[in-house]
């Protein structure tokens, strides 16, 4: 059988039969990245919308910054977060080396800039649309802020999921923040590098499938809780 | 008479990249009813409402209101030529100038209902409003300014591009509105409009008020040849 049909009939083997140990590693996966995520929305989103409605020096160079960090190198990230929280780093007390904490911070600092840039994108648009009715009724800009967040939703929604789909597929900065131990810091992708490494392939492949999966299927999950729009009717 | 009035404009300019979009412009705005701006396009029509209302910052020159700036912005709303929905029902578009000026959901929700029947959305209350037809939305962007119950509301052709019914409907609201003590400054191109609501005119011609005086006189026979020759027809600039 070739290795990838082996991969498939692991994978639906490790499914089938609930493995703890890749339950165990898959809800690590997802309790990382949805935290990051959930974090990384939090801080991201006002930002967006604060970008887009207000004018201020360096307005246009912070937008810029923000979409060259887009392309900020996990590696890079998770290397700057070992230093930061390493013993003898400025958060070295923390004690978050090697945790599924410093893993959620390095995730963080990787998501922002992509949530931010994707929803600024947005707002900036429905900014442009909204700009003389919101003025004409005398809103505040914390008013302003509130209603392009709840009214760019869906547009937002689809900023989060790419920042979702960013977190749960890194291996560089968890990797050297996390350090892949064992029933600690051990995630999916984490458990696919090692098991390429160690050439076993089928495994690597069949874990693969399971993080494809859990990727699919939490975005179809998230947009059918929040979908906001039904049969027309909101 | 609303404590909005009477509005002096004294001198008021805009001007963008060194283009003059309207002014200097002299101007008192009192009384009662509603005044119809007139002119040709391009005339300044749109800029002066949205200067009027803060949209546009003055360049130069001054806007005094009797009551002060920040109470004038409370008591005035404006209607675009194009309804800017927001993205939500019709109810919640209804709903939302009252949360801004304070009130609670519960509190909003009462009003909100009483417009939406009164413009006839009750049955589309809780679709979004950005599928309404062009006339729907335009009723809903009216009672969406008038709701929260303005002194002074400005609409930038509110009729341009709507049926027949949905001017009859628009005009409806607007004269029971101002019945009510609005006081309405209104831009049209549709001059059967302006005769038929007016009760003072301001005609205006390259970004300059040429006349504003009152409706029946201005009909009867304008004071400016410009005026004239637009009354008449006549392609002017």
């Amino acid at each position: 059988m070739s290795e990838i049909g082996e991969g498939f009939l692991h994978a639906f083997r490790l499914i089938i039969g609930l493995d703890p140990e890749l339950v165990e590693i898959a809800l690590r996966s997802l309790f990382v990245t949805l935290t990051a995520l959930l974090i990384a929305s939090v801080i991201a989103l006002p930002m967006a919308a604060l970008l887009a409605v207000r004018r201020f020096p360096f307005r246009r160079v912070t937008i810029a910054t923000l979409n060259a960090l887009m392309g900020l190198p996990p590696v890079v990230v998770g290397l700057l977060v070992y230093i930061l929280l390493s013993r003898g780093g400025p958060l070295g007390v923390l004690g978050l080396l090697f945790t599924p904490a410093g893993m959620i911070l390095a995730q963080v600092i990787i998501i922002v800039p992509l949530v931010a840039s994707i929803a600024h994108q947005s707002l900036r648009d429905l900014w442009a649309e909204y700009h003389d009715l919101l003025i004409s009724m005398n809103t505040t800009q914390g008013q302003r802020i509130a209603t392009l967040l709840w009214d760019g939703r869906q547009a937002l929604l689809t900023a989060s999921l790419a920042g979702f789909g960013r977190g749960i597929g890194e291996v560089g900065a968890i990797m050297i923040v996390g350090g892949n131990i064992d029933h600690v810091t051990r995630v999916l992708t984490t458990a696919i590098a090692l098991e390429t490494g160690k050439g076993n392939l089928a495994l690597a492949l069949g874990l693969g499938f399971v993080l494809i999966a859990l990727a699919i299927s939490v975005n179809l999950a998230i947009h059918w809780l929040s979908r906001t729009e039904r049969g027309g009717r909101w | 008479m609303s404590i909005l009035l009477p509005l002096e404009v004294r001198g008021a300019m805009v001007r963008r990249r060194g283009k003059v979009l309207i002014g200097p412009v002299d101007l008192t705005l009192a009384g009662a009813g509603l005044s119809i701006i007139i002119g040709p396009n391009g005339a300044g029509k749109t800029s002066l409402l949205k200067m009027l209302h803060g949209i546009q910052r003055l360049s130069r020159g001054e806007i005094a209101w009797p009551c002060g700036l920040e109470e004038a912005r409370r008591r005035q709303a404006f209607v675009f030529q194009t309804p800017v929905m927001l993205r939500r029902t019709v109810l919640e578009n209804l709903i939302y100038p009252l949360r801004i000026a304070g009130m609670t959901r519960a509190e909003a929700r009462p009003p909100a209902h009483d417009w939406c029947a009164r413009i006839g959305l009750e049955a589309a209350a809780a679709r979004p409003a950005t599928m309404l037809s062009g006339g729907e939305r335009q009723k809903l962007a009216l009672a969406r300014a008038l709701i929260a119950g303005p002194d002074l509301l400005f609409l930038d052709e509110p009729c341009a591009s709507l049926d027949g019914q949905a001017t009859r409907e628009i005009e409806s609201i607007l004269l029971t509105a101002a019945a009510k003590g609005t006081r309405i400054v209104m831009s049209t191109h549709d001059m059967g409009q302006a005769r038929r609501l007016a009760d003072e005119v301001l005609f205006i011609l390259n970004g300059q008020v040429h006349e504003h005086v009152g409706a029946e006189g201005f009909f009867a026979g304008p004071v400016t040849a410009e005026a004239r020759a637009f009354l008449k027809g006549d392609i002017i600039d």
